[in-house]
């Protein structure tokens, strides 16, 4: 059974790439366009891993990050921050949630990325 | 944009450079308080003389006058105000639009990234340096939008600013490493020399990176066919002293008052042969200033410059 990664995030195009890539590293990408279907999958699904976008229509990613850490079923599951917000405010507040890394999308490269997910998954 | 002496006094093609009517413009505001005060000098001058016998007319009339300055002082500081506000939007207005390219210009690098992996599909040599331009000019606006992300947070005093103590020492040695290979491609040799024992520091660490980075950037980028680079590290009675000297091409005599200023560029000899927002040194100047240190440089064409900044040590 391959690990499961659910992608929360708006933008389809990144939805895109990542699904190709993360295929190719032999995962299976899970994707939700929006914090409402990302919550619901993170439940009906169970992933391995989270990868969390912050601005979010509907539920915004720490609205969503609060409910997962909330709920029992949920809570296990590590996060993976990926966004272009980066005051000091969300970072420290992601971390206090449990966030395993906080990435800012301007300052990774693809491969970089897939590393920090790879290290996370590592470990479960 | 320097302006002639004849163009500053024509007051209604100030005014309309700024966008505003003239009873909002400070410039007509102000002429107009100079021939009231001036008429009203010489009108107190002739009541003053002829009623001499009446001093409550010139009272009055002193009065009267007095009240129409201060409207007129009123009007004028709320002009001031909307133009203080129009600067304000402008910022926000950058920051707001930067921050709306950052998600699309991702998504580009990475979807650029995906291809030239070779993940996809093979990819031939002619293609791969297309992708190459495209993967360069995509981080190119990347740099761009960051900067002005943080020339508008400067401007809108919004940088955040997180004080904690290091080691700069080690600082500029990981820097060092990162510009290792930037720095072999442009036959550049780069000496670190720091003195013994120098205290911690107490700053951002992220924003001194920045600072750092920009410095060791330029001394490399116009160091011209090849050359050293040499950074030097002390304590001067109660300030870090950063110094950075290189053999480059040099910052030419008439552009080095305007260095420090937001998009400028210099006319140097390599102005076409590097990139570059112009963003940087005004970038670099603004930190340092508000870590409550200073910022300074020596240049000459030819020879090359040494930029140095101090830190006050806590």
């Amino acid at each position: 059974m391959p690990k499961t990664i659910l992608f929360i995030e708006d933008e389809s195009a990144l939805q895109k790439t990542f699904g190709e890539i993360l295929k190719q590293e032999g995962y299976e990408m899970i994707p939700a366009l929006d914090g409402e279907i990302g919550l619901r999958l993170a439940k009906d699904k169970k992933p391995d891993l989270i990868l969390l976008d912050l601005i979010l229509p509907k539920v915004h990613g720490f609205e969503v990050f609060k409910k997962l850490k909330e709920d029992k079923d949920t809570r296990d599951i590590p996060v993976i921050v990926l966004t272009n917000l980066e005051g000091l405010g969300d970072v420290d507040k992601a971390i206090e949630l449990g966030a395993t890394a906080y990435l800012v999308k301007a300052q990774y490269s693809l491969e970089e990325v897939v590393e920090k997910i790879k290290k996370a998954l590592e470990n479960r | 944009m320097k302006q002639s002496f004849i163009e500053e006094l024509n007051i209604f093609a100030q005014c309309k450079r700024y966008g505003l009517p003239l009873w909002q413009c400070p410039h007509f505001l102000f002429l107009v308080m100079g021939v009231i005060i001036i008429g009203s000098t010489l009108v107190v001058y002739f009541v003053g003389t002829h009623y001499i016998e009446d001093p409550q007319i010139v009272l009055l009339i002193t009065l009267l006058v007095t009240a129409i300055l201060f409207i007129l002082a009123v009007m004028i500081t709320r002009s001031f105000e909307r133009l203080a506000e129009a600067n304000r939007m402008k910022s926000e207005f950058v920051s707001v639009v930067s921050h709306q390219l950052r998600s699309p210009l991702s998504n580009l690098r990475w979807a650029i990234e995906l291809l030239m992996s070779g993940r996809t599909n093979s990819v031939t040599e002619k293609q791969l340096e297309y992708f190459k331009i495209l993967k360069e000019n995509s981080a190119r606006m990347s740099e761009l939008v960051s900067d002005l992300l943080i020339v508008s947070r400067i401007e809108t005093a919004k940088l955040p600013f997180k004080e904690q103590e290091f080691a700069l020492e080690d600082l500029i040695k990981e820097l060092i490493k990162e510009f290792e290979s930037f720095a072999k491609a442009s036959n550049v040799e780069v000496k670190f020399e720091p003195a013994k024992d120098l205290p911690k520091v107490f700053s951002d660490p992220s924003q001194i990176r920045l600072v750092i980075e920009n410095l060791l950037d330029n001394a490399i980028r116009y160091v011209g066919e090849s050359g050293q680079v040499l950074i030097k590290l002390e304590k001067q009675d109660k300030n870090f002293y950063f110094e950075i000297k290189d053999t480059g091409v040099g910052i030419p005599k008439e552009d080095q008052k305007y260095i420090f200023q937001k998009f400028f560029r210099s006319e140097n000899v390599m102005r076409y042969q590097t990139q570059g927002s112009g963003l940087g040194l005004y970038i670099t100047k603004a930190i340092v200033g508000r870590s409550g240190g200073k910022i300074g440089f020596q240049s000459q064409e030819g020879v090359g410059s040494t930029f140095w900044f101090t830190l006050p040590i806590k």
